[in-house]
C-alpha cells in the first residue's frame, strides 16, 4: 500500500460519472446505485487506507506529491497537474468521501422510483469527483478547477428536477451568485501569478512571505480577492442570496452538497492560503466580521423561516460563519474541526430532515408536521441529536468544536466577534428548538381537520399529491440503506469530537498569550447562554405557542419578523440593484446593436451575390457584349 | 516609280474599324443564328482587312500571309458554325440563341 494510489480516490467517482451518464436509460436502478455508490465506496475505503498509511507511516515533511503531468507549458508558465495529500487534505478527502458514501447510499433510498435516478447519481459522483480535485490539488489553478467542476455539478443538481421553472430559477441563481464570488477569486488568483510567477500552492506560500512587507496593499487585495471567491461558495454576506433556494434540489443533494462539503469549500480554501491572510491583518480582519455578521444574521433568519430545509439552510450559513470567524482569529485547527463535526451534524440533520420529508408525502412546512416523535422515532432521535450537536450541549462532536472556536476567539483578544459568537450560539438554539418542538412535539397538525383549517387559508399551495390523505399517518422507512447513513452519522455527530485531526504541520496554532484569562466562567458562558436559548425556545414555541402568534400580528414586531424572514431584505435589494437594472438595460438592447453592425456584412456579401448570379444568364448576346465592353475598358486602359 | 496615289493608311484602317463595329452590332442585335455567324465573318474580314492595309505599308509581305491564315481560319470557322447551327436547330426547333438559353442566373 503506497501513497502513489492517491489519484484512484478520484479516478473512480470520475469513472462513475463517465459510465453513468454514457449509459443513461440503458440500465437498471439497482446497476446504476451500486455504480453510483460503489465508486465513492471504493473512494472511501481507499480514503481510509491512505488514510492509516499517513499516521502510521507519515511521508517525508508531513506532506505526499503526486506529480500526473504537466497541465500545459506557455511562456514560462507549466501549472503541474499534481495532487497533494497532507494534514489538511486528507481531513477534507475523509470528510468528502466518508460523510459522501453514506450520503449517496442514503440517496439511493430517497431517489428511488425517481426518472432520473441514474442521472441523479451521475451528477453526484460528478461533484465527489470535482471536490477531491479542488482539496487534492497542489496548483491554485487546479483548485480552481475543482472550484468551477462543484458549481457546475451544484448547479446540476439544484435543477435536479427541472420541469419546474422554479427549480430551474434556483438553480441560475446559485450558479451566477457564485459566479460573481468565482471572478473576484479568479482576479485574485491572476493577481498573484502576476506577482509571484506561480501558482503552486506550497510556492505561493513562499514567496509571497519574501516578495511582499507585513500588510502589503496588493497582497491585501489579492487575500481580498480571494475571500471574494470564499464568500461566493461558502454562502456568506454579501454573496449569500443563493443557499436557501438551493435548497430546491433534492434534500440529498443539500445534505451533501450545500452542508457537508461544498459551501465549506471556502473555509478551506481560506486554511489552504493561510499565510496570505497571515501576512494582511486588515483582510485577516475582514474575514472573521464577514463570519460574525452572516452567522448573526442567518441565526435570525433562520427564526422566521417555516420550511424545514430552509431553517436548516439558515443554519448552515450561521455556522459556516462561525468557521469564517475562526479563521478571521488565526484559529484555523478548530475552523477545520468545526468544518468536519459540521458536516457530521448537519449531514445528519439534513438526511432526517428528507426522512420527515418523505413520511409527511413531500410537505415542507413545519407548521403542518407536529408530534412526529410517535410515528417516527428513528429520525426523531437522529434529528434530535443532530440538533444538540449544532447546538453544541456537552457530549456530542459540535460541543468540542464550536467551544474550542468561541473560546480562542476570547483569548486571542477578538471581543466583539466573541460576543457576536456567543449571540449566535444562543439564536442558535433558540432556532433549531424551535424547528424540533415544532415538528416534533405539540399537536399533531397534520390531521384532518387543521388540514382543512389550512386549506381554508391557502388552497392554492396545497397540491393534491404534497401532503398526507386524510387519517393517513406518517410512516417511517423500514430499509437498511435508509438506516445505516443514519446510524452511522448519528455516531459520528455524537463522537466525532473525540477525532484528532493531523493538522499540526499544515496549520498554525492561534497565537495566545495567555492560556487561562477568563477561566471558567468564560469556558462556561456559551452552554449557559445555549440553555438559555433552549428555555426560551421550549417557553414560546411548546408552553406558550400563542405568544409568538402575537408577536407576529404586533405592531412593530410584525414588521420586525417579516424583515427578518426575508433575510434582511438582501434579495429586494439585490433585485433593485442588479437584476432590474440588468434587465432594463436587456430591454433598450434586445435588438443587439453589435448584431446591427455585424450582419451588414452577410448582406453586402449575400446582395453581391445577388448581382453575380444575375449576370449568368446564358444569353449569348450579353456574353458578347460584356465581353466588347470589357476589350475597350482594356484597350483603354493600355491606350492611358 | 510614279508615286501611285496610295489610299492613306489611315483610310484602310477607318474601313476596317467600322466594318469591325458593324459586325460586332450585328453580333449583338441579331437572334437569328446564322446572321451572327455572318457578322462574325464581317469581323473576322475587317481584321484581315487592316493586316493587309499594314503589310501595304510597310512593304511587308507578312500582312498578306495574315490575310491568308485569316481566310483558313474563317473557313474553318464557318463549317464547325454551321454544323453547330444544324445541331442547334435540330434541338430546339429554331435558330434563336436566346430561346437555346437554358441558364437561369
Amino acid at each position: 500500500m503506497s501513497f502513489n494510489l492517491l489519484f484512484l480516490v478520484f479516478l473512480f467517482p470520475l469513472l462513475g460519472f463517465l459510465t453513468l451518464a454514457f449509459s443513461r436509460g440503458r440500465i437498471s436502478e439497482n446497476a446504476a446505485a451500486v455504480i453510483g455508490v460503489g465508486s465513492i465506496g471504493l473512494s472511501a475505503a481507499l480514503t481510509a487506507l491512505l488514510g492509516f498509511q499517513f499516521l502510521t507511516h507519515p511521508p517525508e515533511g508531513g506532506a505526499y506529491t503526486q506529480l500526473l503531468w504537466t497541465w500545459m507549458n506557455v511562456g514560462g508558465f507549466a501549472p503541474q497537474f499534481s495532487l497533494r495529500l497532507d494534514g489538511l487534505s486528507l481531513v477534507m478527502m475523509s470528510v468528502i468521501t466518508g460523510v459522501g458514501f453514506f450520503i449517496h447510499l442514503f440517496a439511493s433510498w430517497y431517489m428511488r422510483g425517481d426518472e432520473g435516478f441514474a442521472r441523479f447519481f451521475s451528477y453526484m459522483n460528478l461533484f465527489i469527483a470535482s471536490m477531491l480535485f479542488l482539496v487534492l490539488g497542489d496548483n491554485l489553478l487546479f483548485l480552481y478547477f475543482g472550484w468551477e467542476g462543484v458549481g457546475v455539478a451544484s448547479y446540476l443538481l439544484i435543477g435536479f428536477w427541472y420541469k419546474d421553472p422554479a427549480n430551474g430559477l434556483a438553480a441560475r441563481k446559485a450558479f451566477v451568485v457564485t459566479r460573481v464570488g468565482d471572478t473576484f477569486m479568479a482576479i485574485g488568483l491572476f493577481i498573484l501569478f502576476h506577482e509571484l510567477g506561480t501558482l503552486n500552492i506550497q510556492d505561493v506560500m513562499a514567496r509571497a512571505a519574501v516578495v511582499w512587507p507585513q500588510g502589503s496593499t496588493t497582497l491585501t487585495i489579492a487575500a481580498l480577492l480571494l475571500l471574494g471567491g470564499a464568500v461566493g461558495k461558502s454562502a456568506q454576506l454579501p454573496l449569500q442570496t443563493w443557499l436557501p433556494d438551493a435548497m430546491a434540489g433534492p434534500t440529498p443533494v443539500s445534505a451533501l452538497i450545500h452542508a457537508a462539503t461544498m459551501v465549506t469549500a471556502g473555509v478551506y480554501l481560506i486554511a489552504r492560503t493561510h499565510v496570505l491572510f497571515e501576512l494582511s491583518p486588515f483582510a485577516l480582519q475582514c474575514v472573521g466580521v464577514v463570519g460574525a455578521v452572516t452567522l448573526v444574521m442567518a441565526g435570525f433568519t433562520a427564526l422566521m423561516q417555516t420550511d424545514i430545509k430552509k431553517i436548516l439552510a439558515y443554519s448552515t450559513m450561521s455556522q459556516i460563519g462561525y468557521m469564517f470567524l475562526a479563521l478571521g482569529v488565526g484559529a484555523y485547527q478548530p475552523a477545520i474541526f468545526h468544518l468536519m463535526t459540521h458536516a457530521f451534524f448537519k449531514a445528519l440533520l439534513f438526511l432526517s430532515s428528507g426522512s420527515v420529508i418523505l413520511a409527511m408525502h413531500h410537505e415542507q412546512d413545519i407548521f403542518k408536521m407536529g408530534n412526529l416523535r410517535k410515528h417516527i422515532p428513528l429520525v426523531f432521535w437522529c434529528m434530535l441529536i443532530g440538533t444538540m450537536a449544532l447546538t453544541a450541549l456537552p457530549f456530542t462532536s459540535g460541543f468540542f468544536s464550536k467551544d474550542e472556536i468561541l473560546h480562542e476567539a476570547y483569548l486571542t483578544g477578538h471581543t466583539d466577534l466573541w460576543l457576536a459568537g456567543l449571540f449566535g450560539a444562543f439564536l442558535t438554539a433558540v432556532y433549531s428548538f424551535r424547528l424540533i418542538f415544532i415538528t416534533f412535539f405539540g399537536p399533531e397538525r397534520w390531521r384532518k381537520e387543521s388540514h382543512a383549517h389550512h386549506d381554508a387559508h391557502d388552497a392554492h399551495a396545497d397540491e393534491a399529491h404534497h401532503g398526507l390523505a386524510a387519517n393517513e399517518n406518517p410512516h417511517g422507512a423500514k430499509t437498511l440503506d435508509h438506516h445505516i447513513p443514519l446510524l452511522v452519522l448519528l455516531a459520528l455527530a455524537i463522537f466525532g469530537g473525540f477525532i484528532h485531526l493531523p493538522l499540526d504541520g499544515v496549520l498554525p496554532h492561534a497565537v495566545i498569550a495567555d492560556h487561562h484569562k477568563g477561566g471558567a466562567f468564560i469556558e462556561y458562558l456559551p452552554l449557559i447562554v445555549t440553555l438559555m436559548g433552549i428555555a426560551l425556545s421550549w417557553y414560546l414555541f411548546l408552553k406558550n405557542p400563542a405568544l409568538p402568534e402575537r408577536l407576529k400580528n404586533g405592531a412593530v414586531t410584525k414588521y420586525i419578523g417579516k424583515f427578518w424572514q426575508s433575510a434582511f431584505g438582501f434579495d429586494w435589494l439585490y433585485d433593485k440593484l442588479f437584476v432590474q437594472p440588468f434587465l432594463w438595460l436587456v430591454h433598450i438592447n434586445r435588438n443587439d446593436i453589435v448584431d446591427v453592425v455585424i450582419t451588414k456584412i452577410p448582406n453586402a456579401f449575400h446582395s453581391a451575390h445577388g448581382f453575380f448570379a444575375a449576370t449568368q444568364n446564358g444569353r449569348m448576346r450579353n456574353y458578347a457584349f460584356a465581353m466588347g465592353v470589357g476589350a475597350c475598358l482594356v484597350i483603354v486602359v493600355v491606350l492611358l | 516609280m510614279t508615286e501611285v496615289t496610295a489610299i492613306p493608311m489611315e483610310h484602310g484602317l477607318i474601313l476596317a474599324a467600322v466594318l469591325f463595329a458593324l459586325g460586332f452590332a450585328g453580333v449583338l442585335v441579331r437572334r437569328n443564328i446564322i446572321f451572327m455567324l455572318m457578322s462574325i465573318e464581317v469581323m473576322m474580314n475587317s481584321a484581315a482587312l487592316a493586316f493587309v492595309v499594314a503589310g501595304s505599308r510597310w512593304q511587308q509581305a507578312d500582312g498578306q500571309i495574315m490575310f491568308i491564315l485569316i481566310l483558313t481560319l474563317a473557313a474553318a470557322e464557318a463549317s464547325v458554325g454551321l454544323a453547330l447551327v444544324l445541331q442547334l436547330y435540330r434541338r430546339f426547333q429554331t435558330l434563336d440563341v436566346d430561346a437555346a438559353g437554358e441558364m437561369r442566373g
